[in-house]
């Protein structure tokens, strides 16, 4: 078998990315794991944090995930994310004014959801 | 011109804009389904994905949860009821609003206390009107929902169900709404939403003939259910809230059609009766002329 898993990062409104990859990290809420073909059946929780995709085609896609879940089993693995942005849909500039909003608010949440959108940006891994 | 006619004329007018206005509002909202619809396919792999993912954590684990475990002896329960804001789309609102009392009677006659939590204002309006307890209502969102939506409704729905009993918590949380069977047909449902029967969930999947395998869970089976849970329910209300939003377009869509028929057959029948008493005045003045020169004609031959 061809060493490579399908992915499918689903969103609740919307199928974000989806196709084969060589390697998949991503953060759960017991550290980073990182999922290769033959990986044992799995089922975790998902920090909000960002995650990176190999694709078969050497190239890497990088998305800011907000809480969600990873599954992996027969080499499908599926992200489920309440909210998933690519890299590439985040707006830089907007992240960092919602970052300095954030801090000067105090609020947590929000600080942390603008900062995983810039280490998404930025090619956290 | 005659007066008969003038009416006539003003009435078959009036029709004709209000037909515009039917038929605008049928484009409209035959276009709204047509977005509604591919709203409900985007939201099913999510759904799809998360079902399966409880599916394997009830095969995988004989984790309890509150969220899953039946109450001894249900006293209370949550019904959720889904209607829309707006009216002009025929039997929708009061359809969901009937299939909604059903339920409650049947809860009540099992001798459980309903709570009553509404989305839409037509919805509010109903219970207000006569007068019952709403626990809690949501509007300004059913043409259009999104998952934000959900998550709202959802929050105090789960915090009810994990709550005790004897404080104010609920042991039921059934879901009434509109399902979209397709253009032409749907139906209001009746579901139990909470607690979720994991077993059902894994035999489900099973007779799709999709075996589950092990999972290994990270941190911990129990940490994963109680992330999954809600969120599931979350999904279950967004699905349940878009299905309601296409159901109600395609009412809106059916009913505006309806009228503009309606619109066109009575513009129809009154052209017929203009027609009718155009002729009539028409034959009353030949009549008339034709009279008048006679008696003109009898008047001068009586001269001569």
């Amino acid at each position: 078998m061809a060493a490579e898993l399908h992915v499918e990062l689903v969103a609740a409104d919307r199928s974000v990315w989806s196709g084969a990859a060589t390697l998949v990290i991503a953060r759960t809420t017991s550290g980073d794991i990182g999922v290769m073909p033959g990986h044992q059946p799995l089922l975790g929780v998902l920090e909000s944090g960002p995650v990176t995709i190999r694709s078969v085609d050497g190239g890497t896609v990088v998305t800011a995930v907000h809480g969600g879940f990873i599954s992996f089993s027969d080499d499908k693995l599926s992200l489920l994310a309440e909210v998933a942005e690519l890299s590439d849909e985040i707006d830089v500039k907007r992240a960092e004014r919602a970052l300095e909003r954030a801090k000067s608010e105090a609020d947590a949440a929000a600080e942390r959801r603008a900062d995983v959108r810039l280490r998404a940006v930025a090619g956290a891994h | 011109m005659g007066a008969q006619l003038r009416v006539y004329k003003r009435r078959i007018k009036s029709v004709s804009a209000t037909k515009k206005i039917t038929r605008a509002m049928e484009m409209i909202a035959a276009s709204r389904v047509v977005k509604a619809q591919r709203q409900v396919a985007a939201s099913t792999p999510y759904a799809t994905e998360l079902t399966r993912a409880v599916g394997a954590v009830a095969k995988g684990s004989t984790t309890q949860h509150a969220l899953t475990t039946e109450s001894d002896n249900p006293t209370r329960a949550a019904v959720l009821l889904i209607t829309s804001d707006r009216g002009l789309a025929g039997g929708y609102s009061s359809n969901v609003i009937k299939a909604a009392e059903e339920l409650t009677g049947r809860l009540t006659r099992e001798g459980k206390e309903v709570d009553a939590y509404i989305v839409g204002r037509k919805g509010v309006a109903y219970y207000a009107f006569r007068e019952r307890k709403v626990t809690e209502s949501w509007g300004g969102f059913t043409d259009n929902p999104t998952y934000a939506d959900a998550k709202k409704i959802a929050g105090p729905l789960i915090e009810a169900v994990l709550k005790d009993t004897a404080e104010g918590g609920v042991d039921e949380l059934h879901i009434v709404f509109t399902e979209f069977v397709s253009m032409l047909t749907q139906t209001p449902v009746k579901d139990r939403l909470l607690p979720l029967s994991l077993e059902e969930t894994a035999e489900k999947q099973e007779r799709k003939g999709e075996i589950l395998p092990l999972f290994d869970f990270e941190p911990s089976s129990e940490d994963v259910l109680d992330a999954l849970l809600p969120r599931y329910v979350e999904a279950r209300i967004y699905n349940a809230l878009l299905q309601a939003a296409a159901s109600k377009h395609a009412a809106t869509r059916r009913a505006m059609k309806s009228a503009t028929d309606n619109a066109e057959e009575l513009i129809k029948s009154l052209t017929r009766l203009a027609n009718a008493a155009r002729q009539a005045d028409i034959t009353q003045e030949i009549s008339e002329i034709v009279g008048g020169a006679s008696a003109l004609a009898d008047a001068s031959a009586g001269s001569d």
